[in-house]
């Protein structure tokens, strides 16, 4: 199976790549040109192609809650939004703390052959935070990391324990950092936002405490640590203090985090509810500068899908969680990169090769011999964010209504073809 | 005439020009009161269904005599009562009641926003008879109405508000209609039950009711729920009546001699307030709940005129 892409601007900047010209792919991998005629030509004038891009932390819902998201519906939605790998957080039920789990997700992916999926396995059995997962048995099964998301890890000597035993087979600890007694009944940011609207708030302390607490752990085991969806300003100050300090601590932040404050609450829209909340501008500053500064190390989406009938209540009932994954690449570049919060390089990276490094993923880049996972994007494409056109089974986003520019036009997986404008091929288009 | 909008959500987006046509309408209301047949047409074949999901007493009756006083058909819907228990959500029992021709909504529901929610979805006009922490707009109005024979212009006027700010709805709404109106409002309460960022609303802060209580007008005192206690807000009943009852010789000490005193109800005697406070020349607590029955004829009424015409 071979496919040429002629004319596209090559864009990689982990390996210096900027320039126009031709790829070629056999077989799943990028190859030198060759004589020999392609199946398939792609005339890619006028896009970008970049390094499929990599999320490391959706929730695809299956098995469990299939009428919010399953792995197929999921898996459209990271093509269509230009992903060509999720890794899937645990918090499923069954959650994935057995092989069993593990391997039904992989399955239905691999027989999909959309998107590549790996699954997150769970620190503690039933995401409980007593007990161990069997680390070593779901790490053989595929898991490439471990978290107990949605739950913080609060008990302090397992969260060691969890660093510890990880050494075995250095995959990251990923902790969800909420304290919650002080997050308790909160449904939003505590500050100016929650006392205009009178809702009992999450302060920013629920996560910087713990984080505190965990890069200390993360010192004192030598474990890997990485910390999903920070939020809050009071969190990156740690953060800093311990990447100075040599220790081996990741950190993810969210697009709606990155683009989205806590004012977009006032009217009660419960897209806007979610976990860590909307923040200020204050902290939205933070975010992006720490993104910058590589204090903060990828983008990941948080990609939570909820039915319509759980999100359609009185704020207060709804569940936390946004879709992101369809409106991750086109909304950050429309709001950062075109307005010059953030280069298009820091985008790319944050979003292919940083995030891939973090679960010891060799995607997300472009490189003769490497896999051939890429996207195409056509920069100045303006769309509307439509719920009607989502590929996701859920639609509660922040962004609807949003006039985007860059949209996702082609998405290679492993070689082959699995989403072109607006059209999705199992298995890949042969 | 003012309070051109379908409905009325909170004081926030009220202007002050819309209180005072509130007000004008709610004074002739008050003259159909002080009838002998206190009762007016005004609203005959005006349908409102009064929908309350969390308990209340004075509020409920207030809006029920205010719609009987002028003509309107009524019903009640009460949480315990309702198809909430059989797993309804919200939006399907008020769409129910839209489908039966009902002119006003009137909501009471402990989540913030819950009118706000319902305004948008609905055709009909939405009152918020309270949403969790944020809003009480009839009870702000009411409470501005009472002060508002006092102190017609609230120029200079100096408020003291006492007690439980942070799960206050009665507090967010008055201070920003006092606000409105011109008047400065200082808050008092123990630091546990004042939010951190309540200075954005332009109030000042004291913990110590000696400070808040001198060079007042009107001393507005809230009711402290028990359950506070238990979330650990404040150590135990008798410490609060020790920082922060409204005592009489509290108010003899360090209020001015002409002060008065307002409570939005229901009162808890002897925990944040006297009964000697209560039941004293000073108190307004009763003009208050009369006033109520007007305020809310008043809002009734004009949120009615574009179907009655």
């Amino acid at each position: 199976m071979r496919i040429t892409i002629k004319g596209a601007h090559l864009y990689d900047p982990k390996n210096n790549i900027d320039e126009i010209g031709d790829l070629y792919i056999k077989d799943g991998i990028v190859t030198e040109s060759s004589n020999t005629s392609s199946d398939i030509e792609i005339d890619a004038r006028g896009l970008y192609l970049i390094p499929g891009l990599v999320d490391i932390h959706s929730h695809f819902r299956e098995p469990g809650k299939e009428d919010a998201e399953t792995v197929e519906t999921g898996s459209k939605a990271a093509v269509k939004g230009g992903f060509t790998s999720v890794a899937v957080m645990p918090n499923t039920n069954p959650p994935i703390d057995n092989e069993g789990v593990v391997r039904y997700i992989k399955e239905k992916a691999s027989n999909l052959g959309i998107c590549r999926i790996f699954p997150i396995g769970t620190i503690t059995k039933g995401r409980k935070g007593q007990e161990l997962s069997e680390m070593g048995h779901l790490y053989e099964a595929g898991c490439v990391g471990f978290s107990d998301d949605g739950n913080c890890v609060e008990n302090s000597s397992v969260f060691r324990r969890a660093l510890e035993y990880s050494l075995l087979f250095d995959v990251p600890i990923i902790d969800h950092p909420e304290d919650s007694d002080l997050s308790r009944d909160g449904q939003i940011n505590e500050g100016i936002i929650s006392t205009k609207l009178g809702f009992k708030g999450i302060p920013d302390v629920s996560e910087a405490s713990i984080i505190a607490r965990d890069i200390l752990l993360a010192k004192f085991t030598g474990g890997r640590l990485h910390l999903a969806h920070i939020s809050a300003e009071s969190s990156i100050g740690f953060l800093k203090h311990g990447k100075e300090d040599g220790i081996n601590v990741t950190a993810e932040v969210t697009p709606h985090h990155l683009l989205l404050t806590e004012e977009s609450v006032v009217n009660f829209d419960t897209n806007t509810k979610m976990k860590p909340p909307l923040r200020s501008s204050t902290d939205r500053e933070a975010l992006i500068r720490a993104l910058r500064e590589g204090i903060i190390n990828a983008i990941a989406t948080d990609h939570a899908p909820h039915p319509v009938y759980e999100k359609e209540v009185e704020y207060s009932l709804a569940p936390f969680g946004v879709v992101g994954l369809e409106t991750a690449f086109s909304a950050l570049y429309t709001n950062l990169v075109l307005k010059n919060k953030l280069s298009f390089e820091e985008l790319i990276n944050s979003m292919s090769n940083k995030p891939a490094k973090i679960l010891n993923l060799p995607l997300g880049e472009i490189r003769k011999g490497g896999t051939a996972d890429f996207t195409l994007v056509d920069t100045e494409k303006e769309w509307v964010v439509d719920p009607d056109n989502f590929a996701s089974k859920s639609i509660n986003s922040p962004f609807i209504g949003w006039r985007l520019k860059g949209l996702v036009k082609l998405t290679i997986v492993n070689g082959i073809i699995t989403f072109r404008e607006n059209e999705f091929f199992k298995g890949g288009k042969n | 005439m003012v309070l051109n909008r379908k409905d009325l959500l909170g004081i926030e987006d009220l202007s002050r020009e819309e209180i005072e046509g509130i007000f004008e309408v709610a004074e002739s209301m008050e003259e159909i009161l002080s009838r002998t047949i206190k009762k007016a047409p005004t609203l005959r074949g005006i349908t409102i269904a009064n929908l309350f999901f969390e308990p209340s007493t004075r509020t409920l009756n207030s809006f029920v005599l205010a719609e009987k006083r002028l003509s309107a058909d009524s019903f009640n819907l009460s949480a315990s009562s309702s198809s909430i228990l059989k797993g309804e959500t919200l939006l399907d029992t008020a769409k129910n009641i839209q489908a039966m021709e009902v002119d006003i909504v009137v909501i009471r529901h402990s989540v913030p926003g819950s009118s706000f929610y319902l305004a948008k979805k609905l055709s009909s006009s939405v009152v918020n008879a309270g949403d969790g922490t944020h809003e009480h707009p009839t009870q702000a109005l009411l409470d501005l109405m009472t002060i508002r024979k006092r102190f017609p212009d609230f120029k200079d006027l100096k408020v003291a508000i006492i007690g439980d700010i942070e799960h206050s709805r009665v507090a967010r709404s008055l201070i920003l209609g006092l606000n409105k109106m011109g008047a400065s409002v200082t808050v008092c309460g123990p630091p546990t039950l004042i939010p951190k960022w309540i200075n954005t609303f332009g109030v000042t802060v004291t913990y110590d009711i000696t400070k808040a209580l001198p060079e007042k007008h009107i001393i507005y005192v809230l009711r402290i729920q028990k359950e506070r206690q238990e979330e650990s807000l404040f150590p135990s009943m008798r410490e609060y009546i020790r920082y922060y009852c409204l005592t009489y010789n509290r108010l003899k000490e360090y209020a001015s001699p002409d002060i008065l005193i307002m409570h939005p109800g229901p009162m808890n005697r002897g925990i944040e307030i006297e009964s000697k406070v209560a039941d004293s020349e000073y108190s307004l607590i009763l003009d208050q709940v009369r006033t109520g029955v007007a305020i809310r004829m008043s809002i009734l009424y004009l949120l009615s005129r574009k179907k009655l015409k």
